[in-house]
Parts: structure tokens; C-alpha cells; sequence
């Protein structure tokens, strides 16, 4: 399953395709929702490592919009609640990603993202 | 001692198609248990697995650092990534596995950001066309074939450790003596500054088998 965690941290590789290769756009994506203990630990830890426009952007193509456009100064509850529930509990199990630059089709099936590129197109 | 992950999920017909552990992952497995403590010192946020197979290095790492982390996989073969994600589901631990080739579309976005590196690469010198041939299929052969010395696979991914690995970030290798360990700690100084030690070593069979630790910083 591809949590949008992990989308937020993969870009299209393909051969020279170096700008506007991130984020990959969902297409068909097919969603579970499967909760998951909260830990606001692991929360405040990630945080520095997202890119948050594009975070609030996937999550509201998928139908979410707890997410405030801009990173909040004061990280209460309620905030890290929301985004636990957007980076670990949105599951993509079928559908696929595409690079906005490239066109590059990613598919993922059966929850697993096939990011495995033809001789011709790696770097 | 903490024990091992637990793999009875996984079938013989799995380890038909996905390395079953063996003494490279047992002894990968004891090198990251004396290391649990600095490990759970590092704080880390992210962990990364290249060619996790069926997962049971990062399920065991999991059960050190508990769920606090993000846990990362990667698998050229499309059955071990099911595994990866099985084993972590058995085991408690959620693993997060991508289905590709070393971890290149991570690169841009995990600059200096893994905390943990783990690779049990394919260390067995074949002839060079064997090793491609199995990593472009992501076949069994995949997770052990590693072409001229050894070296092919491994040798591609060490030129981008030193990007991946954060400020305190640790990178752990398997190789085999065959594998020149001596070139391989001096390449990796010279050219990356990452300093290293051997974490523990052991005979199995007709294998010398080490576990190499680069990381940045000196330690005692």
C-alpha cells in the first residue's frame, strides 16, 4: 500500500527528467482507510521532512482537506491528528502515478508501487 | 536476546522466488543487535532497506526502534516487496516496500535524510552478464549474483550512500572477503569521506562474511 507518506518522497527517475518531477500525480487511485495507533512522536518527527504543498495538494485530489495550505506555527493535537490520519492511515492500493513532467506512468498494484524502469529509460 | 523476526507466514514456495535468510542475514541480524543501543540513540526518523527481500532485516530493525520511524524497502523483484510487507504486518512493524532498483526515485527527496541504510547486496562474483541479466529480470538470482568480484550492484549503489545518509546516519554492508573489504573502506573514505569499521565477521561454509558500518563522524 502507498501511504502518502511515501508518496511525498518519491519523484519520477526517468532518464534527464529532473524538473517538475514531483510530486507524481495519482490516477485511479483506489483508497482504504486502515487506522492506525496515533503517535504524535512520529508525527512532530516527520514534519521536516515533507514537502507540505504538495502533501495538501495529494490529500485534497484524494478528497481530504484537514490539511492547512500553510504549515501551522503551534502543532496542537488536533492538527497532528489530521495529518497522521493523511501520511499513514490513506492507503493507495490500486491505480496509478504519473510524472507531470515526463508522463511517465508508475502503476501500483496490489499495493505495491512499481517504480522499475525499461533498459532505455534509466539514468 | 531479541529474537528472530518471525517468518512462518512465508511459505517454500515464497523462497522459490525470494531469498530465504541464511548466515549473511543471521550474521546481519547480530551485528544490528550490538548495535541496538547507539542505534536507538541516533533518534533516527527514516530507515531504509535496499533489496529487502522478505523483510526480515528491516521487521528485526523494527522491533529495535520500534514505531516512531518510517521503515523504507526497496526490492527490485515484485515478490519480495509482498513479503517485505507481509513480514512487517507479522512482525508488527509497518514496512513500507517500493519496487525498484536501489532507491533511486528517493534520491532528490531523502538528501542527508536516512538515518539507517541496511544492504545485503548480491556479493557472489559471477560473471558480469549474469549479475545484469538477474537484476534487469528481478529474479531470485537477483539477490545474489553480483558480477565481476561481487562488486557490480554493490559499487553502483556506494556512489550514492554519502547523499542519502544524514548528519549522524549510519550505512550497513555485507560483503564477502572476495569482495576486497580493504578497497572497499578506502574508496568509500577517499571518495565520500564515510569512515567504517567491521561490526562482526564469520565464517559459514565456504563464505568469510562481514558486516562493514560507514558512517561520518569518528567514533571511539
Amino acid at each position: 500500500m502507498v501511504r502518502l507518506i511515501t508518496h511525498n518522497l518519491l519523484a519520477c527517475h526517468v532518464k534527464d527528467c529532473n524538473t517538475n518531477n514531483f510530486p507524481l500525480e495519482f490516477k485511479d487511485a483506489q483508497i482504504e482507510l486502515r487506522e492506525t495507533e496515533f503517535n504524535p512522536e512520529f508525527v512532530r518527527g516527520i514534519i521536516p521532512k515533507l514537502e507540505w504543498k504538495a502533501l495538501v495538494d495529494t490529500a485534497r485530489e484524494l478528497g481530504d482537506t484537514t490539511l492547512p495550505l500553510e504549515l501551522p506555527e503551534m502543532l496542537d493535537d488536533d492538527f497532528l491528528k489530521n495529518l497522521h490520519h493523511v501520511l499513514l492511515e490513506i492507503h493507495v492500493e490500486d491505480g496509478v502515478m504519473i510524472c507531470a513532467n515526463c508522463k511517465h506512468v508508475y502503476p501500483i498494484s496490489n499495493g505495491i508501487p512499481n517504480m522499475l524502469l525499461a533498459e532505455h529509460e534509466i539514468g | 536476546m531479541l529474537p528472530t523476526p518471525d517468518l512462518s507466514h512465508l511459505s517454500t514456495d515464497d523462497f522459490e522466488v525470494v531469498y530465504e535468510p541464511a548466515e549473511d542475514t543471521f550474521l546481519f541480524l547480530d551485528a544490528l543487535e550490538a548495535d541496538a543501543e547507539t542505534l536507538k540513540d541516533l533518534k533516527p526518523s527514516i530507515c531504509l532497506e535496499i533489496g529487502s527481500g522478505s523483510g526480515c532485516l528491516s521487521a528485526f530493525l523494527g522491533n529495535i526502534l520500534g514505531p516512531s520511524v518510517l521503515y523504507l524497502c526497496t526490492d527490485i523483484n515484485p515478490h519480495a516487496c509482498k513479503c517485505t510487507e507481509m513480514t512487517g504486518t507479522q512482525n508488527k512493524v509497518f514496512l513500507e516496500a517500493i519496487n525498484v532498483s536501489l532507491a533511486f526515485p528517493l534520491h532528490d527527496r531523502l538528501k542527508h535524510n536516512v538515518d539507517i541504510i541496511l544492504f545485503n547486496p548480491p556479493y557472489v562474483p559471477t560473471l558480469s552478464n549474469e549479475a545484469v541479466g538477474a537484476q534487469s529480470l528481478g529474479t531470485i538470482g537477483g539477490a545474489w549474483a553480483g558480477g565481476m568480484d561481487g562488486m557490480e550492484v554493490t559499487n553502483t549503489f556506494l556512489q550514492y550512500v554519502e547523499q542519502l545518509l544524514s548528519a549522524r546516519g549510519r550505512f550497513y554492508l555485507v560483503a564477502l572477503k572476495q569482495n576486497n573489504i580493504p578497497i572497499i573502506r578506502q574508496s568509500m573514505l577517499n571518495s565520500h569521506g564515510l569512515r567504517s569499521e567491521i561490526v562482526l565477521q564469520r565464517r559459514a561454509g565456504i563464505e568469510h562474511l562481514f558486516i562493514i558500518r560507514f558512517h561520518r563522524e569518528k567514533q571511539d
